[in-house]
């Protein structure tokens, strides 16, 4: 049982660390019609930013702060840059020449990024603490084994996500953001001006993506694989619904857990290496049973 | 002009042209002025240019690949068409498209304050004016927390007028508000029109395909046939004319008409277009 428990708990905090990737996707997805497929490039090209000026502010007084305060700076004007380039002269044109732009946009920030900051491994400390504990010792024999890295990574996911979730639910620039979402047209007519409304989401992606980046480095390294994360976000937003942040969030859960679980449990029977494809089988199952995913929009109409 | 007491013109159209996607020519050359505090129909059959007139006022048109090839639109003296919608809103002219266009996952109360957007942060006053527009909607207030998806359409008419009405515009582009809706709400609706006309100031530049609705509560009107306008006028003037009476009131002094004397019609109607 304590076994079985310790997995979950593996399998959950890896699924935190999909959710983040897949809920940058969803918000601009939300915010745009636009499938952004260059998400996993800004986890890259924000996690390296972050981790190369940590080393050059080294000799400054508080490296990690200042670097990060950089980097946020650096993914807004991102945003900025992208809008005004990209988003700008190809509104109203089909989703489909978008998504093709954010293609260009991923090539460009993959190859931008390590140009600029290079292209080998770095570590990245930020001061999460490695070492792991027992917790429930009392409940089960010899407790739960949790790594505290793992913990400190969920801590800081389920912030952004509180965050995020005020940010929409109760400011009027996050209400902005839904009307968007909903309505452009009508969003329009009451004054709400797209450019702006892109931006701002393509910042909130790019700050997401900074948090992804941040901890998935801490724990692997910043390195060009960072940049494939995405495509476990795929299938993660298959699952939880392409328009749905709690899908995103409910998805990479689901993904995480499933992976681990279906390693320990049905590897010994039809052999190893289950994690690598578990989440496209189950994505492909959703395609086939439940396309629009767990959460996909309730599109409300009236009859 | 219409009416013969002088009041102070505060939008003026000026002979507009509008092509959509380069090619499609929907209107071709509109002409028309709305004075301080009036209400003001747009008049004519589907397909005649009322809602892409009202669009290249606010400037929506971009969004649908229209432009505005000729002619100029000025507000209080100054030309908006080249104007981003969000600045026309600004200026003081909001629209509330045809088919109200709320936003279905947002509650009734959230619609309204995201027509509160291009004001920034004044809370109080944001607070007061939506006590304002629940006093005119009252029905909105028993429905503030539903998702504005689930209400009734005469509901979301409202949402959209008092939404627009919470950006504290100084004019209306009203697109077809009887849209799909009882004889009775329509009538709510108008009279809510009518009321925001006098207490609040508003004027409202108002599309509408209910020849007889609309005539009863604006002071004025044009009539569009064709992308052109081709009549204007008091109310009670074009309520009286005998082709306005035939062609968009149904009703015709001489009784039941024989098929010869439909095609009699059509070819006096040429005139007009």
């Amino acid at each position: 049982m304590a076994f079985f428990i310790e997995v979950l708990i593996s399998g959950l905090m890896a699924g935190v660390l999909y959710s983040l990737v897949a809920l940058g996707f969803v918000l601009i997805f939300k915010a745009s019609g636009v499938f952004n497929f260059a998400q996993g490039a800004m986890v890259l090209f924000a996690a390296l930013t972050f981790v190369r000026l940590i080393d050059i502010l080294s000799e400054t007084f508080a490296p990690i702060l200042l670097s990060l305060a950089i980097t946020i700076v650096v993914m807004i004007v991102l945003a900025i840059v992208i809008e005004r380039l990209v988003l700008r002269p190809l509104v109203n044109q089909p989703g489909i020449s978008l998504f093709m732009a954010t293609l260009g946009i991923a090539y460009f920030l993959d190859g931008f990024g390590q140009s600029i900051w290079g292209s080998d491994v770095y570590a990245l400390d930020i001061g999460i603490p490695k070492d792991s504990m027992f917790i429930l010792e009392s409940v089960f024999e010899g407790g739960i084994l949790v790594s505290s890295e793992d913990l400190v990574a969920t801590l800081i996911a389920g912030v952004l996500v509180a965050t995020l979730a005020i940010f929409f639910q109760r400011t009027r620039v996050g209400r902005a953001l839904r009307a968007v979402a909903d309505d452009h047209q009508a969003a329009q007519s009451v004054g709400i001006p797209l450019n702006y409304i892109w931006v701002v989401v393509w910042s909130v992606a790019g700050l997401v993506a900074l948090v992804a980046g941040a901890v998935w480095g801490s724990k692997l390294g910043v390195q060009f694989s960072l940049s494939l994360i995405a495509l476990k976000a795929l299938p993660v937003l298959i699952l939880g619904g392409f328009e749905s942040v709690v899908g995103a969030i409910v998805g990479g859960l689901i993904i995480g857990v499933g992976e681990k679980l279906s390693e320990i449990y049905l590897g010994p029977i039809i052999g190893g290496g289950i994690e690598n494809w578990f989440a496209y089988v189950l994505a492909l199952f959703f395609l086939l049973f439940r396309p629009q995913g767990l959460f996909g929009e309730k599109h409300i109409d009236r009859v | 002009m219409t009416g013969t007491e002088a009041g102070r013109i505060m939008l003026s159209v000026k002979n507009i042209e509008v092509i959509y996607d380069h090619v499609i020519l929907v209107l071709k050359g509109v002409s028309l002025d709305v004075e301080e505090g009036r209400i003001v129909a747009l008049l004519g059959a589907n397909g005649a240019g009322k809602s892409t007139t009202l669009k290249a006022i606010s400037n929506l048109l971009s969004a649908e690949r229209g432009d505005v090839t000729k002619g100029s639109i000025i507000f209080d003296d100054q030309r908006i068409d080249q104007l981003n919608p969000s600045l026309v809103v600004k200026r003081g002219i909001v629209q509330v498209m045809e088919g109200r266009h709320c936003f279905a996952h947002l509650t009734i109360e959230e619609n309204l304050l995201t027509g509160a957007f291009t004001r920034g942060g004044a809370r109080a006053e944001i607070a007061n004016d939506l006590e304002k527009v629940y006093s005119y909607f009252p029905r909105l207030k028993q429905r503030r927390s539903s998702l504005a998806g689930y209400t009734s359409g005469g509901e979301q008419q409202m949402t959209a007028v008092g939404r627009a009405l919470m950006a504290r515009p100084r004019m209306i582009l009203l697109d077809e508000p009887s849209m799909g809706l009882a004889p009775q709400i329509v009538a709510e609706i108008f009279d809510i029109v009518q009321n925001l006309n006098k207490k609040e100031k508003v004027s409202f530049l108002l599309a509408e395909q209910n020849t007889n609705v609309a005539l009863r509560h604006a002071d004025c009107g044009y009539i569009l046939e064709n992308g052109r306008v081709v009549m204007d006028g008091p109310s009670a003037d074009l309520a009286d004319n005998e082709d306005v009476k035939e062609f968009y009131l149904g009703i015709s002094t001489a009784g039941r008409k024989s098929y010869r004397d439909a095609k009699h019609y059509r070819r006096r109607k040429r005139w007009l277009a």
